[in-house]
């Protein structure tokens, strides 16, 4: 448009095109776009924003006030009280509580053993639906039945196969002469965590097999023939081929699942209701907010857990992209 | 360097067609071998069983005399060069033509020379450290090859190497392969679907359709004397043109064929008596047809069409057969135009004849020696000093 010559268009329009949203004229098909793109990417955005950014920050909002769930728009703004707080030689607020101590530390086991059970056995899963064999198809439409079964369902049902009485999985034990009393699975502290831990490892294994599957699909069969003819064992070709090639999005799939798990809520909840063996972060924050009905205080566990959550998942791609960077250095 | 015997090798998966159908095959040290055939003749297969990535169904098969069979691919000691160079995509030039050395717990040293050494040889020392992403597809060709230099194999194995590369890439690896089979001396074992590879490269070519080892032996033989239908067209490009006919009259020296237009032609071909009678098949290459003018020539055709290559050219003629022209191929410039009626011969030295089945009969004529090529009264071409090529030094 700059090289239009002079006299083809009024001074005036020349002037207003300037400002590209303000000319007169045709744009240029890059503005073109870039508008365009903006239309397509605008309702995503004000959704986002309307669901996600603003509950956020009116969280972060209400996590500075003692406002209670009841009377929401009576508040009054008492700093970081809520989530730390020295009197009389005493410290108040979320830091401060031994439970939200033992939530953070109940999630984080929780978080480190589910998914670190999960990525080994829908490892395992997924190599095995990489390989061809009779009725491939049914196995994998199968395997995504837990997935699909919605969490409360998944928690009752798990609840009663843990059940001390009637359990199926006490009576398998029994039969099996693994043990020789029933075991109260949900009851027993000890217990209890590994009651939750094998229901959502049961349920989100499909997720994490599927998610390597489709990386292993990705890899060509002609690279495990080029290293059987340079004398690779299965173990050195899954070692040296398969792991570093499927490992961009295995890590993409233990981002979602460490974030998902940290944010455990339904399952334990409804598995071994408040528990304090068992209690997670979200827990926490639920406890305080609905049941002792201090806003300020629940908003304050919730900002938590995001922060939490947001400052694993960004050590997550920081440590890929610099393990990433750190090859790229080697060569 | 080693030789490698096939004893009635055959292939099949389950209950279906034998793919591999008893083939016997002696592949001398130091010779470099081209299996060639039509896709899905099963020639990948066959190279697969020799290289131990495929499992051999029955036969036998001996590298070095030693029975081979139940080895797995590195204990058979080959090296593989794959169609899609299957490089491993994470690690570094260096890392990929070291990985089987490193396998094979090498002292590091030695898999240090090793790899530098086939480095040297492919002119890959500066790629060394580069990733095969950042390489153009002949680095990769030449990577893969080098990574089966690396392991100083006994026998090396290429699958299609070439057909992912673009032609005039394609023609400059293939002079680099034949270089490098003449500096290493190692027998070789090629698979390609192109015949002007096979004609190239090989000393020896193997043809293979259906599973079925159709003719062996060197290319000019092929070409030559093909023995069926199969090896005649596939081998030569534009193919052989077959002209139907009667076998008139037998003989040890020469036959008489009474072609589909009741003209008659002695040929220089031997045919055993109990033919006469038969439906015949006539082959002609089409750069043997002559053109006579339209008065004198034995045979007269409308040109359908005329494909003009520059420094050929092919003219398609009507067989009545629609779809299968019979082709004449020039090695000039021709302004015959498409649509006129031409004249034509067949000079008897240079036809094939083969029976109902597709078998060819004994040809007397030996070879093109005597024939003329057809359009040229230039003399042959000379050089004054022997041609320079850039290849592997």
């Amino acid at each position: 448009m700059s090289h239009t010559p002079e006299g083809l268009l009024p001074a005036s329009a020349a002037a207003a095109m300037a400002p590209p949203p303000a000319a007169k004229g045709k744009r240029s098909l890059q503005q073109r776009r870039a508008r365009a793109a903006w239309l397509l990417v605008a309702p995503a955005l004000i959704l986002l924003f309307a669901v996600a950014g603003w509950p956020l920050l009116r969280t972060l909002f209400y996590s500075f006030t003692n406002a209670a769930m009841d009377t929401p728009e009576e508040y009054n703004f008492v700093g970081f009280a809520n989530y730390l707080d020295f009197a009389d030689g005493d410290s108040f607020g979320v830091l401060a509580d031994p439970l939200w101590w033992q939530a953070v530390g109940n999630t984080l086991w929780f978080t480190a053993c589910s998914v670190s059970l999960e990525l080994f056995f829908g490892m395992l899963l997924a190599l095995l639906m990489n390989e061809k064999f009779r009725g491939q198809g049914l196995v994998r439409a199968a395997i995504l039945v837990p997935w699909a079964i919605p969490t409360i369902v998944t928690a009752k049902m798990w609840g009663w196969m843990f059940h001390d009485q009637y359990g199926v999985i006490n009576d398998l034990l029994l039969r099996v002469g693994l043990i020789e009393t029933p075991l109260a699975w949900i009851a027993e502290p000890t217990l209890s965590m590994w009651a939750v831990v094998i229901a959502d490892v049961w349920k989100t294994v499909p997720f994490m097999a599927l998610m390597l599957l489709a990386a292993l699909q990705m890899i060509p069969s002609d690279l495990y023939e080029a290293a059987r003819v340079d004398g690779a064992t299965a173990w050195q070709r899954f070692r040296r081929i398969t792991l570093p090639l499927i490992m961009p999005a295995m890590i993409v799939a233990l981002i979602f699942r460490v974030m998902d798990a940290l944010r455990v809520f339904d399952l334990i909840y409804v598995l071994t209701s408040n528990s304090e063996a068992t209690i997670s972060i979200s827990g926490y924050a639920r406890e305080q907010m609905v049941s002792f009905q201090e806003m300020g205080v629940g908003s304050a566990a919730s900002v938590l857990v995001f922060m939490m959550v947001a400052g694993i998942a960004a050590c997550f791609l920081w440590i890929n992209r610099f393990s990433h960077e750190g090859k790229e250095t080697r060569e | 360097m080693a030789q490698l015997t096939l004893e009635k090798l055959n292939k099949r998966y389950g209950d279906a067609a034998q793919v591999i159908k008893a083939i016997d095959l002696q592949v001398n040290s130091g010779e470099f071998v081209v299996i060639v055939g039509p896709s899905g003749c099963g020639k990948s297969t066959l190279l697969r069983m020799i290289a131990g990535l495929e499992d051999i169904s029955g036969g036998n098969m001996y590298i070095d005399g030693t029975r081979v069979n139940d080895d797995t691919p590195s204990e058979r000691g080959i090296g593989m060069v794959f169609q899609s160079y299957a490089l491993y995509p994470h690690m570094s030039v260096y890392e990929n033509m070291a990985f089987g050395l490193q396998l094979a717990k090498l002292p590091k040293d030695e898999i240090a020379r090793r790899v530098e050494e086939s480095a040297r040889i492919l002119q890959l020392e500066p790629l060394l450290q580069r990733r095969p992403k950042d390489l153009s597809g002949g680095q990769r060709q030449r990577v893969a090859i080098g990574r089966a230099i690396a392991r100083e194999p006994k026998l090396f194995l290429f699958d299609e190497p070439l057909s992912n590369l673009d032609a005039a890439l394609r023609v400059q690896m293939r002079m680099e392969i034949a270089a490098l089979h003449r500096r290493l001396k190692s027998t070789i074992i090629y698979v390609t679907h192109d015949q002007v590879e096979a004609m190239t490269l090989a000393q020896r070519i193997v043809v293979l359709n259906r599973g079925n080892v159709e003719q062996v032996g060197t290319p000019l033989e092929l070409y030559d004397h093909p023995a069926n239908e199969f090896v005649a067209q596939f081998i030569g490009s534009p193919k052989m043109n077959l002209l139907p006919g009667t076998l008139v009259s037998a003989g040890d020296t020469e036959s008489v064929v009474r072609l589909w237009h009741g003209k008659q032609l002695t040929v220089p071909i031997a045919t055993p008596a109990s033919a006469e009678g038969t439906k015949v098949k006539l082959g002609i290459r089409p750069e043997h047809i002559e053109w006579g003018t339209v008065a004198d020539a034995p045979y007269l055709a409308d040109v359908l069409f005329v494909e003009h290559m520059g420094n050929e050219t092919y003219h398609y003629l009507d067989s009545g057969n629609l779809g299968e022209p019979w082709v004449v191929r020039n090695s000039r410039r021709s302004d015959i135009a498409a649509g006129e009626t031409v004249g034509y011969s067949l000079p008897p030295e240079h036809c094939h004849l083969f029976d109902e089945t597709g078998k060819a009969f004994a040809r007397r004529a030996t070879g093109n020696g005597a024939g003329r090529v057809p359009g040229i009264d230039a003399p042959p071409i000379t050089f004054a000093e022997p041609m320079r090529t850039n290849v592997v030094h």
